[in-house]
């Protein structure tokens, strides 16, 4: 498993306590999980993501990660409605390995309320929380 | 004691090296006040002769000799070979196979019991097996209720097993959920009809051939189901009916669960049975109890291992899709070998066969003195409206000459007084059929 | 140098069975038809299903060729911690063949019924002694449906009390299926944490437990092999608030004949009778789960109940406050037939058994106890769990010795399990491993040992002995490929 110093990071997205990410491109926020939680996790053989339209509050469950041997949660980072999910998973879940940041994004939100989204942990935060 | 194989010198050694002055000293670290003092109470050890004599005491104080009775148990002959295999104790003895490299055996039977099964059924994917058809098929009415979170009701046709409706029942009480009977028809078929009637339901469940023997509509059935925004789930008792009756998978099942006794398990006095839980691809993750897939080991050689566990208890606990852990493994190995020696032509032959002896008993029947409440076509099994006396009689055969001749339906369904449930199968001769007509003929 | 128990025999490559089908072959005797034809109308039937077509000689070589790839405890010992693998009498399987039995109607009347009346109603007595309980039933089909049966008899005794809880309490030790059983009554688990000892304190149970508690499900010994030593003040504090306490009696056996669960507090405890009772595991079943309950839970315990009368046994089906039905008929009867024939055969010697299934794990124990680090190091009822702590510095995991096992001839034991060790390794010999077995085992673990020290690829790599080599698991779930 990698170390701290080697995780990827980047600068320009945000982070929550849960491991996921949260990118904002205009009205529309795309979420995925981590380096730190894939890795954690080691190689992925599903993603259970929810349906287009679905709306789920701030910190509701609405997926799941699975390894051979276990289930990981995944929460919503703020309050909204699933616009896009990332059809490429069903058949090629190992992009959330390979790709975390790009090619394996897990979903598209429409925020409730997209000053949200400022409240969410930056690069430095969420390395704290790592940390512990 | 022959299965102990330590001797006086052994424990002595081996208490040694623990640190313990006796066997008793061992359980030191159990508090007194939980101590078990004096002798359990029970009968002394037996040799193993004079276990043999005590247990086929028991056995032979068992005095049914003709049964025309099936109900969810069927006799059928099985074929020596397969008992002989089945006891290969590399089967017998093995654990659930969590340790591929040394499990291929089990784990390559069950793939091709996986693999028989959905292709008897016309479904997807089939687990490695469930304890009965009763449970697999609450099981099935749970998956239904968490893919239709809205609504916590299904709809059961009251034509479905009896015991499975209570196994059912007992299964969904503590959470709130709620079975609603689907009532049957004149004809001895479910009145599906009465959905409309009805509010919203995750499930409309039928077994067919129904408890009455009688083959069910599933075109209509899959239409009832659609009209609910239901899953659609299909039933059966009697496994061997599917190596004639088209299969439920072609009629657009979602589950379909069933007994697989027939298929070269003994019925034991009901159990062990083998509960098959199948469904189609799109549910293949919500649904509970192993299963077997292919795989390729480091050098890149076909085998195969336990795959999908992550629905499963031990990984997700009290988020898992069923408690289910031992499941009826073996059993499901019999099917396999049955299936495997019976083929495409003896599963077909034997299944028309059986269908012609149900049919010749219900002739034979009817002309003793029984009349048929339904026309409707049936397999193996049928019911009868007895002739005035029969209640008596029927009693009589069973003490006197171990003859079940039927199973009374009245308890069941009040309004059935007199009807009975009548099976054959290709262990009944036309002489023992027409030897229980000459019995019961007022 | 002693001679490996393990080495490689000629086995064979068998494929599928559909690849040595040929149309026309059939191995099963179908009988001449003696009664007219009676055919269904075309319209709801089919030629049949499209099975392969093999003749009985292809079938038998078949399975004889696959079962040369199984490993069985008749082929060696099998320490599978919390599973319980002992010996498999063969008497028992020829007691439960017997015809009387294989050919039994469960629908047939009482009156020729009587036998395997008589054995069900004997085998619950004798269960019921064994477990210090008031009453059992039979009807539950395995370990897991056994603990179902019994968090319903617990949720219908709330129900009757007039007010339903909503959670139970379940040591972080437990098995899985506890969790997941609770659950489909509707309970949420409330977890706590054992002590740093891995024995759980009263006063843990006493912060959870309130009036809206249903009770706490408890393994006694847990799944760490060592006695709950608390367990009756823990049974106080939950009956104080008006709630129950459930026995996982997977581990039944370190204790027969010295702890009756039923004098002790415990209110519902559930058997694995193929576990504790030496019949065979099938490869996955079936078992059988028997449960029994303190006197004030029997009206819950499923219908129909087992009673003797003057006139022999019957079912008894009035029973108001049953929870239902379990199974479809009375439970797994050739298997409790089994059990009843290993009962009979060891009587009072079960305490025996359980006295050395305990003396071998402590001796195992002691042992390896410089080999392999220790997750507690406290006296073991019959199993002992280690972890890969020592073998850690030189990349060689849990998993590595536990695939090396195999090619020195044995099975591995439990592993990763309990959760609460990290690289948990759980072993579990029971009483019916012969002193010399069980040092053969110790020493294998101490060659695995050395090897990981000297030459740990070699244990990356293993298994090299059996048919196949590790299997990717993760290509397999990415891809399920479950028929065809």
């Amino acid at each position: 498993m990698k170390e701290i110093n080697e995780l990827n990071l980047p600068d320009d997205i945000k982070y929550t306590d849960d491991h996921e990410w949260v990118k904002k491109d205009g009205e529309i926020l795309t979420i995925g999980i981590t380096d730190y939680a894939q890795d954690q996790l080691g190689e992925i053989v599903f993603v259970e993501v929810p349906e287009a339209g679905d709306s789920f509050d701030q910190g509701d469950e609405f997926g799941t990660v699975e390894s051979v041997k276990a289930v990981s949660e995944m929460y919503m980072p703020i309050a909204g409605e699933v616009v896009e999910v990332n059809e490429a998973l069903e058949d090629g879940p190992e992009l959330v390995n390979t790709s975390c940041y790009d090619q394996g994004w897990i979903m598209k939100i429409k925020p409730q309320n997209p000053s949200d989204f400022e409240a969410l942990l930056d690069k430095a935060a969420y390395l704290d929380t790592l940390r512990g | 004691m022959r299965y102990l194989p330590h001797t006086q010198e052994d424990i002595k050694e081996m208490l040694k090296v623990t640190g313990h002055d006796s066997l008793d000293d061992l359980f030191n670290s159990i508090p007194e006040h939980c101590r078990f003092k004096g002798d359990l109470d029970l009968p002394d050890a037996l040799t193993e002769w004079e276990l043999d004599d005590h247990m086929e005491g028991l056995a032979s104080n068992m005095a049914a000799t003709k049964v025309f009775i099936g109900a969810g148990s069927y006799r059928h002959h099985i074929p020596s070979a397969l008992n002989y295999l089945l006891s290969r104790s590399e089967f017998a003895t093995a654990y659930t196979p969590y340790q591929p490299e040394i499990s291929q055996g089990t784990l390559q039977g069950i793939y091709e019991f996986q693999s028989m099964i959905t292709g008897i059924l016309g479904m997807d994917v089939c687990t490695a097996s469930h304890y009965d058809c009763g449970t697999a098929l609450a099981e099935a009415m749970l998956i239904a209720l968490k893919k239709k979170k809205k609504t916590k009701k299904v709809a059961v046709s009251a034509l479905v097993h009896p015991h499975h409706r209570q196994i059912i029942n007992t299964y969904l009480n503590p959470s709130g959920y709620e079975l609603i009977e689907i009532p049957y028809n004149q004809d001895g078929t479910t009145d599906l009809s009465a959905l409309d009637a009805m509010e919203d339901v995750a499930a409309v469940a039928v077994q067919s051939p129904n408890f009455f023997g009688a083959i069910e509509d599933l075109t209509k059935v899959r239409a009832a189901a659609d009209a609910k925004n239901a899953l659609m789930v299909v039933s059966f008792t009697e496994a061997l009916s599917y190596g004639l009756l088209k299969n439920p998978g072609s009629f657009g099942a979602n589950l379909v669960c069933g007994e697989g006794q027939s298929f070269g398990i003994s019925q034991s006095f009901g159990g062990p049975g083998l509960g098959i839980l199948t469904g189609t691809k799109k549910l293949m993750r919500d649904l509970p109890g192993r299963l077997v897939g292919r795989a390729k080991d480091a050098d890149g050689k076909e085998g195969f291992v336990l795959t999908l566990s992550t629905r499963e208890q031990h990984i997700r606990r009290e988020k898992a899709s069923s408690n289910i852990c031992s499941n009826n493994g073996l059993n499901a190995m019999a099917a396999s070998m049955y299936l495997a020696f019976a083929g495409k032509k003896g599963l077909h032959e034997l299944a028309v066969l059986n269908h012609d002896k149900a049919a010749f008993l219900k002739q034979t029947l009817e002309a003793a003195g029984f009349t048929a409440p339904f026309n409707t076509p049936f397999f193996n099994e049928f019911v009868l409206k007895a002739p005035p006396g029969f209640q008596a009689k029927r009693k009589q055969l069973e003490t006197d000459k171990g003859i079940l001749a039927g199973l009374p339906l009245e308890c069941y369904y009040p309004d059935m007084k007199d009807h009975y449930l009548f099976c054959a199968t290709e262990v009944l001769s036309r002489q023992d059929i027409e030897n229980l007509a000459k019995e019961v003929r007022p | 140098m002693t001679t490996p128990t393990a080495t490689t025999g000629l086995i064979f490559n068998e494929p599928l069975l559909w690849e040595k089908s040929k149309p026309g072959r059939c191995g099963l005797s179908i009988p001449t038809s003696d009664v007219p034809s009676s055919p269904l109308d075309s319209a709801l039937t089919t030629n049949g299903p499209d099975l392969p077509q093999l003749s009985e000689v292809d079938v038998t070589r078949h399975f004889t060729r696959l079962s040369q790839w199984n490993f069985g405890v008749d082929s060696g010992m099998y320490p599978l911690g919390s599973c319980t693998m002992k010996y498999n009498p063969k008497t028992n399987e020829v007691q439960a063949a017997r015809p009387g039995f294989t050919t039994a109607h469960p629908m047939a009347g009482e009156q020729v019924s009587q036998g395997a009346m008589e054995l069900m109603y004997n085998l619950e007595q004798d269960l019921a002694e064994i477990t210090g309980m008031d009453a059992v039933t039979l009807q539950p089909a395995a370990g897991a449906h056994g603990e179902l049966t019994g968090m319903l008899v617990i949720h219908a005794y709330h129900a009757k009390n007039g007010k339903q809880r909503s959670k139970i309490i379940i040591p972080d030790t437990a098995h899985g299926t506890n969790p997941a059983s609770a659950s489909l009554c509707g309970y949420e688990s409330i977890n706590i944490k054992s002590g740093e000892n891995g024995i759980l304190t009263p006063e843990a149970v006493a912060e959870v437990m309130d009036e809206d508690t249903a009770g706490i499900m408890i393994t006694n010994p847990n799944t760490l092999g060592l006695f709950e030593e608390n367990i009756k003040e823990i049974a106080d504090i939950v009956h104080a608030k008006g709630g129950l306490v459930y026995g996982d009696g997977a581990n039944m056996n370190a204790i027969m004949g010295i702890v009756q669960p039923g004098k002790i507090g415990i209110d519902v405890i559930h058997l694995n009778l193929h576990k504790t009772f030496s019949t065979p595991h099938g490869g996955g079943g079936p078992g059988s789960g028997p449960i029994g309950v303190v006197e004030k839970l029997a009206p819950f315990l499923p219908s129909p109940r087992i009673s003797k009368t003057d006139k022999g046994y019957s079912w008894q089906f009035d029973c108001p406050d049953t929870i239902g039905r379990m199974l479809t008929f009375h439970g797994h009867f050739g298997v409790l037939v089994r059990a009843y024939a290993y009962i009979r055969t060891m009587g009072k010697g079960l305490k025996t058994a359980s006295q050395l299934a305990v003396l071998n794990a402590n001796y195992i124990k002691a042992k390896l106890k410089d080999t392999l680090a220790l997750a507690y190091d406290r006296p073991c009822m019959h199993e002992c769990v280690f972890s890969d702590k020592n073998q850690q510095p030189h990349h060689v995991t849990t998993l590595d010795m536990a695939k090396r096992l195999m090619d020195y001839g044995f099975h591995p034991p439990t592993v990763y399990f309990p959760l609460v060790v990290h690289g948990a390794i759980m072993i579990e010999p029971t009483e019916t491993e012969s002193k010399e077995t069980i040092d053969e085992f110790i020493q294998a673990f101490k060659d695995i040992a050395k090897e990981a020290e000297e030459t740990p690829e070699l244990l990356q790599t293993a298994p090299n002995l059996p048919k196949v080599k590790r299997m990717d698991e993760v290509a397999a779930a990415r891809k399920p490929c479950l028929c065809g």
